[in-house]
């Protein structure tokens, strides 16, 4: 898993000469300043927002409109260079990791917000557009875009696209897929696709939606049609504390089949709590093993009516305190303690893997259990925030990469917890993708036959397999070796955990 | 490596049994459930494959909103088995028949009323088990919400009408039925009635379905009952009996208003004609009789006009038109979807391939090319 994590600053000779040629080349396509070739500027593109993995391209182009980015593509396909497109660069997986000997085709250029049709609903954008940015200029019409990741600030509608992007509102308002009505987007080739339109249904099969949560390995994309809501005339918190984080798992599980869809439904245990209290203090019960925090949103009087019935499934679970904020100052300093979760643990180690498996809601409480105990196993400590509402958790697991020990028992942790999702009928990843960082646990959920169509999809889009082609799906080379390393001599790692 | 155990029953052995032997003869498949949708799409000659037999209810567990069931299991016995906890599949598809099947309902992709306001079934798709034309079964997507694991393949099954193997098991997001539902009427053009559509889909409304016919807008409103309360005091209209209003969203989703059945020689014994644009698209310029619905997405249409000028209209306003069931006087050899432009026809292509590289799968049913 490491080999793509060192060092390849000093090109050899035949990528310095694959440099020139392709330096040469690209002029033709854009011109010379929205070129990035030294190694001081190629630098800030070496990694994303997972930056234990590093690789220099060989050059950074910047194009800023589709005509470039299809002049970049066929000199690229052309000469046989892997392609790397990026965004805002905060993919958790490494997925905008550069491939060895590659271009990073940066989208951050492409921002212009298109169009915005407040009788449709629709916003048409380029890719580099930021997430934020199209509810902000949708907010007069008030109208709004749903997805809202965390990193809504700096990342790309062009990588939401690319990684089917959630957020803490997904649970009433749907992922990326469920928010977009029509791609533009360049193939490997530097043709044009339409994927999707904005009449409902397209005959033949649904490739917008196979596109959505591609990882960049399909195609580039160059325009995207997002479909606006109504924003919500108001919203208020829920914000209840447990003494027991099965407890609080049983609570989530109540609410939904009570029948109600709050906006947002996240939980967080104890040292996830302390983290950010101490961090932005947002007035958490520190004494609790757990809490949630459920919103309802709508006119006045549907958020009031369940409001109402949120509080009675909690009062009927163990609920050790239930507040509900009484002003919107108080619901955005609640939120702020989820919403700094990262950072928060980013202040108490050098470093953190932020995991993203995904399970059902009943097996919430079970498995926090087994990622306490999976703690005084590994020696390392681990924070819990959770989607709970979609059973998609977030833990974060703290170590100092400077001991590559220590990075390797993290390492080993966290592939831990993702087997354990699978074995409960979850999945490895809920929404920050495979990138380079899950490539070894993909050999765990899925069969060869599987994998296998995987990789003859990819063959489809992308006949050369220059496009991002290092990422998402593993060889069955690389499996092979991870299975036989996994179980050598018939033994596991750290047999002392309970398997389940 | 891999965790996922292949299913063995002997059911199935006998469906891989029929796919690999016609695999190795070449001998198409014409894959059936309950046999009530076999109109739809272009003609497809082959062997029957009869899903019916893999059939039962996998996994419901009501607070996971999810339910998992086998192809063959009856549509009927899904939506009683949900209902009966509170539920529903969320994008109301129609039946159009006693005999219809989960299996036949996911692959057909169609979906009714409350299309416009909940989604399609793409969006409800969590996972499939599928059979590829290697006979190997596969399982993508799972049964939680967020998945982001390989490409999404199961959603790529809604909608594919069985072209790309043979659909085993599904496993569904589900919503809660809606505390509060009720209908209301109001009295306009069509121009009109279209523009208070799309205005009013940017408000916050609980809108679960709409469609205008004849002068005359009906609009269906479900939510909590503090939501649809202010909503109908906002909208006015004429409210609309309960039981009048569900037959009519019924007689609308099935087909079985005399619109969509007739058989005479005027208009209404002409061709029926799915024409899908941008909702804001207006009036359009057609003869014949037409029922709107999704808030201006879905244009019904009875007409006599010609394919290719039905095509012409539908593809000026960005949309498409699917000839839904033919008429009394057939015109010939008209395909049944809008054809797509060159590049995107050859990338199905491939991708029919990488499932079905005998293309043994219900061929021509979408492409009359593969």
């Amino acid at each position: 898993m490491l080999e793509s994590g060192k060092h390849d600053g000093t090109p050899t000779t035949a990528s310095g000469q694959l440099k020139e040629r392709l330096i040469e080349a690209l002029r033709a396509a854009v011109p010379a300043c929205q070129l990035l070739t030294s190694d001081e500027s190629l630098a800030p593109y070496e990694t994303d927002a997972l930056p234990v993995y590093r690789q220099l391209p060989l050059v950074v182009a910047l194009p800023v409109d589709a005509s470039q980015v299809q002049g970049v593509l066929r000199v690229c396909r052309r000469l046989g260079v892997p392609v790397v497109p990026r965004g805002g660069g905060t993919s958790l997986s490494g997925g905008a990791t550069p491939m060895p000997n590659s271009l990073v085709l940066s989208l951050a250029r492409l921002n212009q917000i298109i169009n915005i049709d407040p009788l449709a609903r629709t916003a048409t954008v380029q890719p580099g557009v930021r997430n934020i940015r199209i509810s902000e200029a949708a907010a007069p019409f008030d109208l709004c875009y749903a997805p809202d990741p965390s990193s809504q600030i700096a990342c790309t509608i062009g990588g939401n696209v690319a990684e089917n992007a959630g957020g803490l509102h997904c649970l009433k308002y749907g992922l990326t897929v469920h928010n977009i009505q029509r791609v533009r987007a360049l193939s490997m080739d530097g043709e044009m696709l339409e994927f999707g339109s904005l009449a409902p249904d397209m005959p033949g099969l649904d490739l917008l939606a196979l596109l959505i949560g591609s990882e960049g390995m399909f195609a580039v994309v160059t325009e995207i049609t997002v479909r606006l809501i109504p924003k919500p005339a108001m919203a208020r918190l829920v914000l209840a504390s447990f003494d027991d984080v099965e407890t609080a798992g049983d609570a989530v599980a109540a609410i939904i089949g009570e029948g109600i869809i709050p906006a947002g439904l996240e939980m967080m245990d104890k040292a996830a709590i302390a983290a950010v209290e101490s961090f932005v203090h947002a007035g958490y019960d520190l004494e609790a093993a757990a809490i949630l925090l459920c919103e309802a949103d709508g006119n006045r009087e549907e958020v009031a009516e369940e409001v109402a019935r949120i509080c009675t499934v909690l009062q009927q679970h163990d609920v050790r305190d239930v507040r509900v904020s009484a002003n919107e100052a108080e619901r955005l300093k609640w939120w702020s303690g989820r919403k700094n979760a990262l950072p928060a643990a980013g202040r108490l180690a050098p470093d953190y893997f932020c995991m993203d498996g995904s399970i059902p809601r009943r097996a919430i409480g079970k498995l926090l259990k087994r990622i306490q105990g999976m703690e005084d196993v590994y020696g390392l400590q681990c924070l819990n925030v959770f989607h709970a509402g979609d059973g998609n958790l977030h833990p974060l697991i703290l170590f100092d990469g400077n001991d590559p020990e220590q990075f390797h028992r993290a390492e080993d942790f966290g592939a831990d917890i993702l087997e354990r999702c699978v074995e409960l009928g979850g999945t490895i990843t809920g929404e920050h993708g495979v990138g380079i960082e899950k490539l070894d646990s993909m050999c765990v959920q899925f069969t060869p036959a599987e994998r296998d169509t995987f990789l003859a999809i990819k063959r489809a889009f992308d006949p050369a397999g220059l496009l991002n082609a290092d990422k998402g799906i593993p060889t069955h080379a690389r499996c092979a070796e991870y299975g036989h390393m996994h179980v050598s001599g018939g033994r596991l790692p750290f047999p002392g955990i309970e398997r389940f | 490596m891999g965790v996922n155990p292949a299913p063995s029953t002997p059911v199935l052995d006998r469906l891989r049994d029929q796919v690999l032997m016609s695999a190795a003869s070449g001998t198409a498949l014409r894959i059936r459930g309950g046999d009530t949708k076999s109109w739809y799409g272009n003609p497809v000659a082959g062997q029957v494959l009869d899903t019916r037999e893999y059939a039962g209810v996998v996994a419901y567990d009501p607070a996971e909103l999810v339910i998992t069931a086998c192809c063959g299991t009856p549509l009927a016995e899904i939506e009683s088995t949900v209902a009966e906890c509170g539920q529903m599949l969320p994008f109301e598809p129609p039946h159009f028949g006693p005999d219809a099947t989960l299996g036949g309902c996911v692959v057909a992709g169609l979906a009714g009323p409350r299309r416009a306001y909940a989604g399609a079934i793409r969006d409800f798709v969590l996972g499939v088990t599928v059979m590829n034309g290697r006979g190997e079964i596969m399982r993508f997507g799972g049964q939680v919400m967020k998945n982001v694991a390989g490409y999404d393949v199961a959603r790529l099954m809604a909608g594919s009408l069985g072209t790309l193997g043979l659909v085993l098991e599904v496993s569904l997001r589900l919503l809660p039925v809606a505390v509060t539902t009720r209908s209301l009427r109001f009295v306009m053009d069509e121009n009109q009635a279209i523009e208070t559509l799309n205005h009013w889909a940017g408000k916050a409304i609980p809108m679960s379905a709409s469609a205008w016919h004849e002068g005359e807008l009906m609009l269906r409103l479900s939510g909590s009952h503090a939501g649809v309360e202010a909503a109908v005091a906002q909208l006015g209209g004429d409210f609309v009996a309960d039981d009048t209003a569900q037959a009519y969203w019924h007689a609308l989703r099935e087909h079985t208003h005399a619109f969509f059945t007739s058989q005479t020689q005027d208009e209404y014994g002409a061709a029926l004609w799915r024409v899908a644009v941008p909702p804001t698209t207006p009036a359009l310029a057609l003869e014949g009789a037409q029922w709107l619905e999704w808030g201006g997405g879905q244009r019904w249409w009875r007409t006599h006009e010609p394919a290719t000028e039905i095509r012409r209209i539908a593809d000026l306003a960005g949309g498409h038109a699917t000839l839904f069931r033919h008429a009394v006087d057939a015109e010939e050899g008209v395909c049944a979807f809008s054809s797509l432009p060159g590049p995107m026809a050859t990338l199905q292509r491939r991708l029919k391939a990488v499932f079905d590289p005998s293309g043994i799968f219900n061929p021509h049913r979408i492409d009359p090319r593969c």
